[in-house]
């Protein structure tokens, strides 16, 4: 992990400390350039659509569906049983794509310990399609568009877990789109492919859908659990694991639309095919969703540890005003802390280095700031965005959130003390780790990479405040109050307000 | 319709309408939402309702509770006390499990909103995008604030975040479709054509959907036969 004087040393140094294994890091096959997936090698073959205009079917036809591969096979897939499915899995070295990139093969196998046929009824398989987190927009693009590898993979999984039923949560926003995958289900039904009997096998398996109502922290496992049953989407204490108690205090699992959507052209296709992409410990083909300031933005499936300067120049047009004008990069959606350009030159997209970068692949949602873009401005909405999605059942999130979000207002326009910067530094550190659910952290990180990256700009930003409102000699004290400022009746009197994310207040 | 006849005393007038409306939990009874009011499903939404309960084991009911608030809200026009009240009923549940649902979720609309409820993701990627200049002229062609509806009860607009479309940033959603690839110009265009009764498309209408606007650069090729590409032994 990178130490925070690395970053200004010389770009020779800085290559060498990226480049720098942790313990668990692989060592690289040497000059094997990743990238450049071929179109045979693409699990979404209908991404753009290309292949349902072919055929003239609507996009998520069953006839369309079953062209580009979906269906073919699966009874042979599933007669082989859990284990096989299981250790097909853990062959292609797949992480889960929600963010955490746990082993999925690992995980679906805490469905089986020894004995598990003992525990008599229903097992869940839960589909995570709440995709809140700003950047991405991966998950919808399946649903929309190839929603039978989602009721494939719903039956693949389910069967690798001896599950009886799937329930899909998609978030509610997404109507179209769940109406589009119910139809696919719907079809699914009518084909015999689920049911009592699912594609002629003898294995029962429904699948159902159930819509969110907007609720970001639902898309945490155990929070979208709670939802499902009813409740407000407030996360549980683990343990229990869902894996144990899960949804309706049944053994559960909680998986990502990709994760699951893939999971059957790997069987098809043999593991050992899926791991010859990308490094080792990171294998395999992910949809990379580019957003922000560069030229074509879109979504594109690669192979794991593609540059992402190749990622962005080759697919996406490259960065507004050229790859020189890069600013910072978030690299895996809104959560994971950004990048300055010194360290895009040559990072690769894949779970380990950008670990070792002192970031994260989370849903690998890239986010392109040029250097006409306010950074700050960026950061302060979304410290925005997770005081409003902050469930409130926690109190170092529920506060924190507020606080922080309060002070990068300040933070924005500069009205504030060098000091209070790494006093809300302070404050992220004592969030992280203390909150139920990942939420503390996911706040936390944005910032800690603003302050690691950016704080020169930020200094400037308050001097520059200090010399336009002539406060240089003193006047304005911590928490942005003026010597003039003061409090009457509720309202503060005498002391400008820092401008909010948000407009028309 | 409870929108055209309510909305002159609804959002626009009351002094706790900001933008954290839908997270206070307090309900006050008033003229168009107390806990006298009625609210019974029509006959096709009972029969969607049984059909939404269908989905869950008999011994968790409750787990229906947000398909059919949802219900509720898309029958009344929103999730008024009564809907609650009503879904509870249904459900065996006591009330206040629904206040609960109803109050944490931010697409229960607790008070009503317009014909065209117009909701603009303004989160970083969509900012970047600009989204800013067009919620501004969303406010001021409509001269709304967020949170408020017009007085002829057609179009209520909110702040939200991320939509997750962001690849076809800056979006905004207008009851349940996205409109994407916006501009300042387009966005006004499109509440315009909804004004007079056209119909607009919906998605972007600079690309076909997800691939760079200059069209796509892979997956141009004939499609794969994955017949070829099985393993043998399956």
């Amino acid at each position: 992990m990178l130490k925070f004087g690395q970053r200004h040393t010389s770009g020779l140094t800085r290559r060498v400390a990226v480049m720098a294994r942790s313990f668990a890091t692989v060592e690289d096959t040497p000059n094997r350039v990743y990238g450049g997936l071929a179109d045979q090698d693409r699990i979404f073959q209908n991404l753009y659509l290309g292949n349902s205009k072919k055929h003239g079917t609507p996009s998520y036809d069953l006839k369309t569906a079953m062209k580009i591969g979906d269906w073919y096979k699966t009874k042979e897939i599933l007669l082989k049983g859990d284990t096989w499915i299981i250790d097909e899995i853990k062959a292609s070295g797949l992480r889960g794509r929600g963010g955490a990139g746990f082993p999925s093969g690992l995980k679906w196998s805490f469905m089986n310990p020894p004995g598990w046929n003992k525990n008599v009824g229903p097992r869940y398989l839960v589909v995570n399609a709440d995709e809140g987190e700003p950047g991405t927009c991966k998950d919808r693009e399946i649903m929309r568009k190839e929603p039978h590898k989602l009721v494939e993979g719903c039956l693949v999984a389910g069967r690798a877990m001896n599950a009886t039923a799937a329930y899909i949560y998609i978030r509610g926003e997404f109507y179209n789109e769940a109406v589009t995958l119910q139809h696919a289900i719907n079809e699914a039904y009518e084909a015999g492919f689920l049911g009592p009997d699912a594609c002629g096998t003898g294995y029962a398996f429904d699948v159902y859908i159930h819509r969110g109502m907007g609720a970001y922290v639902c898309g945490e496992e155990t929070a979208l659990i709670e939802s499902l049953e009813g409740k407000a989407g407030k996360p549980r204490l683990k343990p229990p694991f869902p894996a144990g108690v899960g949804l309706f205090g049944r053994p559960s699992t909680v998986t990502n639309v990709e994760t699951v959507a893939v999971a059957p052209t790997i069987c098809r296709r043999g593991g050992k095919w899926f791991s010859g992409f990308g490094r080792e410990r990171n294998a395999g083909t992910k949809l990379f969703c580019i957003s922000g300031n560069v030229n074509e933005p879109c979504t594109v499936e690669e192979e794991m540890s593609i540059t992402l300067r190749e990622l962005i120049d080759k697919h996406c047009g490259g960065v507004k005003g050229g790859w020189d004008n890069l600013l910072a990069v978030i690299p895996g959606g809104s959560s994971t802390p950004l990048l300055n350009k010194d360290t895009c030159d040559d990072i690769l997209m894949d779970y380990d280095a950008l670990r070792d970068a002192g970031s994260g692949l989370g849903t690998a949602a890239v986010i392109v700031f040029n250097k006409q873009a306010d950074v700050l401005r960026g950061i302060q909405r979304l410290l925005a965005f997770y005081k409003h999605e902050s469930c409130g059942q926690c109190t170092p999130c529920r506060e924190g959130s507020t606080y922080l979000s309060k002070m990068m207002d300040r933070f924005y326009v500069g009205q504030a003390q060098e000091k209070e910067i790494d006093k809300a530094l302070e404050l992220t550190k004592k969030v992280e780790g203390h909150s139920i659910c990942a939420m503390g952290e996911a706040f936390s990180w944005p910032y800690q990479g603003l302050v690691k990256n950016f704080k020169p700009l930020m200094i400037e930003r308050i001097r520059e405040y200090k010399r336009q409102n002539g406060l240089e000699d003193g006047g304005m004290q911590y928490g942005g109050w003026y010597e003039s400022g003061g409090v009457k009746d509720g309202q503060v009197v005498n002391n400008p307000m820092p401008k909010e994310a948000f407009h028309g207040h | 319709m409870f929108l055209s006849k309510y909305t002159h005393l609804s959002i626009a007038r009351r002094p706790f309408m900001g933008r954290a409306l839908h997270i206070v939990a307090v309900h006050r009874d008033n003229q168009h939402n107390n806990q006298k009011m009625k609210f019974e499903f029509t006959p096709e939404n009972k029969e969607l309702a049984k059909e939404i309960l269908k989905r869950y084991p008999p011994q968790y009911k409750k787990s229906a509770v947000m398909p059919l608030l949802d219900l509720g809200q898309r029958q009344a026009g929103f999730t008024s006390i009564a809907v609650m009240n009503h879904v509870a009923e249904l459900l065996d549940m006591p009330a206040m499990r629904v206040y609960e649902v109803a109050s944490f979720y931010t697409m229960y609309h607790r008070e009503p909103v317009g014909k065209y409820h117009i909701q603009i993701c303004t989160t970083t990627p969509c900012q970047l995008c600009n989204s800013d200049s067009v919620i501004d002229a969303i406010m001021k062609h409509l001269n709304l604030q967020p949170n408020q509806t017009t007085p002829d009860g057609l179009f209520s607009l909110e702040e939200v975040e991320c939509l997750g479309a962001c690849v076809n940033a800056p979006m905004m959603q207008i009851n349940d479709d996205y409109y994407e690839d916006l501009t300042a110009e387009s966005a006004v265009e499109i509440l315009e054509a909804l004004k007079s009764g056209k119909k607009v498309p919906i998605g972007t209408t600079k690309r076909e959907s997800c691939e760079p606007f200059s069209g796509p650069k892979v997956l141009v090729n004939e499609p794969l036969d994955v017949s070829t590409v099985t393993r043998s032994d399956l």
